[in-house]
């Protein structure tokens, strides 16, 4: 009888932490709702910040972000795709391949400010004539790098995720590795591929600290015209008016942060759409 | 038993794809030999005991120490762990063992939708609502302080806690549960004696990496615990031997408590927030960008060394 008390006093409390790491979440979506959804009209999303920042809205920083976003979309497929498509199809078992799986998991646990630190000195500084210094290429190289991990994780598991005897049936009417990857193995591992590749342009979108010195401005006048130049970019944006501006109106604040914080989920949201809808037409 | 490559095309294919393939291998080991390039040349300035405990943080007048950043990152981060570990293990347990099915299916996404709030948004929420919450509460000068940065960055690891915790107990083999039961542990002596033990290194992991997350978080740090460049202070450790001797026992016991919790209640700067704060600014290759380079450097091995620790604890598959 004591065992069943105390049973249920260590289940009451542990129900309490839950209430007290999940009640926050609600809270803070509530929030954003509140304070943000005022300050949210067209004229917000569709011009420029007046000079002194208080005034107009959030057109570049949206755009900037839209820009880097694409950018990292090209950056992270061009090195993430191949990678995990090698990793779970080539790679041999050895120590060069398992070097480079713990350099995957350890890319993962790097702070994102020493990815700003790499991009400032290569890309910014070593590589100015090719990308500009701070610019949409720079930032998209940068925040490419940064979720790399994630992409080259998510390519490989969808990857092994592919039933071994489709490709024996590819094997033995006679196609070669490479035929049996390209036109077997990666089709069937698409939707994978492309749910992982998509939480990881979120994490891009959000994060601040690796573009702060590679390519978002505090304020610019004109949208970008070439890849070279530098942006605004939502979540520097939201930085700079909940820090750096006194008396920056708070609705307006709030709705940058709502803003930001809808296009992250849209793009998780986006991502669970694809998994299920890809799913239902899988084949195996 | 399969065959090569059909055509050179295939062949350097498969060369390429090789060659991306260690990208990762690669791009770690530039980010270690660029932060070491940009980083090294402070050394020829400030020796590398004067850099990691020199008590001055001045970059003006040339005067690189960054233990007080180093203590303010400590700070923040043990506290965040702390309250991250203590909310998060009960949870992972409550939501893989107790909650019913459908309060799972709830819960689950509910700690992932927290997971993918950008920081910087987090940092936002904990200037303008837990700032001002804890200074009224506490009585504080100011909201921006330690703690405050404490309490934001153990709700922004707590997700990483909780999803690999709870996975490491749900591989606990279901034998082991029904073991236990059928010779007649309670539910809860079950989850205490058994799961927990077998699931010990997974929580490790959990513990590891979401302290690795914290360390390495720059904007909600930035934005919220004051950014003094100070050494956290603590009260004169006589006074804390007049209040023990005054107040034995549990007085004694909330003295000691007081004592060491003083420096949480002070504006801290860490080193993420040092560099996010100062390279804008600063000018490129001075000995002020080599020094935050350093830092960049410090902050990159222990990172490397907390992950390598979970890496250890989870491996041997």
């Amino acid at each position: 009888m004591r065992e069943a008390i105390r049973q249920r006093m260590w289940f009451a409390l542990f129900a309490s932490c839950t209430a007290v790491v999940a009640a926050p979440v609600v809270v803070i979506a509530g929030l954003l709702l509140w304070r943000g959804l005022p300050a949210l009209d067209w004229a917000f999303l569709s011009t420029p910040p007046a000079p002194g920042m208080r005034e107009g809205g959030i057109l570049p920083a949206i755009v900037g972000t839209l820009w880097l976003a694409a950018g990292t979309t090209a950056v992270a497929l061009a090195f993430g795709l191949p990678a995990g498509i090698y990793l779970s199809e080539y790679a041999p078992r050895g120590a060069l391949t398992r070097a480079v799986r713990l350099a995957i998991v350890n890319l993962a646990g790097v702070p994102s400010i020493v990815y700003g630190l790499f991009g400032l000195a290569v890309f910014v500084l070593l590589l100015k004539r090719v990308t500009g210094g701070m610019s949409i290429i720079s930032g998209s190289l940068t925040l490419g790098f940064l979720i790399l991990p994630v992409v080259i994780t998510a390519t490989e598991e969808a990857l092994l995720a592919v039933p071994q005897t489709l490709r024996q049936a590819s094997v033995a009417l006679g196609a070669t590795r490479w035929q049996t990857t390209v036109r077997v193995v990666l089709p069937n591992a698409a939707p994978g591929i492309l749910t992982g590749f998509i939480i990881g342009l979120a994490r891009a979108a959000g994060e601040t600290a690796p573009i702060m010195f590679t390519a978002a401005y505090f304020y610019l006048r004109h949208l970008p015209t070439s890849l070279q130049d530098g942006v605004m970019a939502l979540p520097y944006h939201l930085y700079v008016v909940a820090t750096q501006i006194p008396n920056y109106p708070a609705a307006k604040a709030w709705g940058t942060a709502l803003v930001l914080v809808a296009l992250v989920f849209a793009m998780n949201l986006g991502a669970v759409l694809t998994r299920a809808r890809l799913r239902r037409r899988r084949r195996w | 038993m399969q065959r090569r490559a059909a055509n050179w095309a295939e062949f350097l294919g498969e060369k390429l794809l090789f060659c991306f393939g260690i990208s990762a291998l690669v791009l770690l080991l530039l980010i270690f030999l660029m932060l070491l390039k940009e980083g090294v040349p402070v050394f020829q300035h400030t020796a590398p005991t004067a850099f990691l405990l020199g008590h001055r943080w001045l970059p003006l007048s040339d005067i690189f120490g960054i233990l007080p950043l180093l203590l303010g990152s400590l700070l923040v981060t043990l506290a965040a762990s702390v309250i991250a570990l203590l909310l998060g293990i009960p949870t992972a347990v409550f939501i893989s063992e107790v909650a019913p099915r459908r309060l799972r299916e709830v819960l689950k996404p509910l700690i992932e939708m927290l997971a993918a709030v950008p920081s910087v948004a987090l940092g936002f929420v904990g200037l303008v609502v837990v700032g001002p919450l804890l200074r009224e509460w506490l009585g504080l000068d100011s909201g921006l302080t330690a703690l405050t940065g404490a309490v934001t960055l153990a709700f922004m690891s707590l997700p990483t806690i909780v999803s690999i915790a709870d996975d490491a107990i749900g591989a606990v083999p279901s034998s082991y549960r029904d073991a236990s039961l059928a010779l007649g542990a309670t539910h809860w002596q079950t989850i205490r004696r058994v799961l927990l033990p077998a699931a010990r290194r997974g929580i490790f992991a959990a513990g590891m990496l979401g302290i690795g997350r914290a360390i390495g978080e720059t904007m909600t740090v930035m934005m919220v615990t004051g950014n003094a460049a100070v050494i956290p202070k603590w009260p004169p450790l006589c006074r804390f031997w007049e209040a023990m001797a005054e107040f034995p026992g549990l007085e004694g016991f909330r003295a000691t408590l007081d004592y060491l919790l003083a420096p949480y209640f002070d504006s801290v700067r860490t080193m993420t927030a040092t560099i996010g704060a100062e390279m804008g600014e600063v000018v490129w290759h001075s000995g002020h960008y080599h020094a935050l380079f350093a830092i960049g450097l410090v902050l990159f091995l222990i990172t490397f060394f907390v992950n390598l620790a979970a890496d250890l604890a989870v491996g041997r598959r």
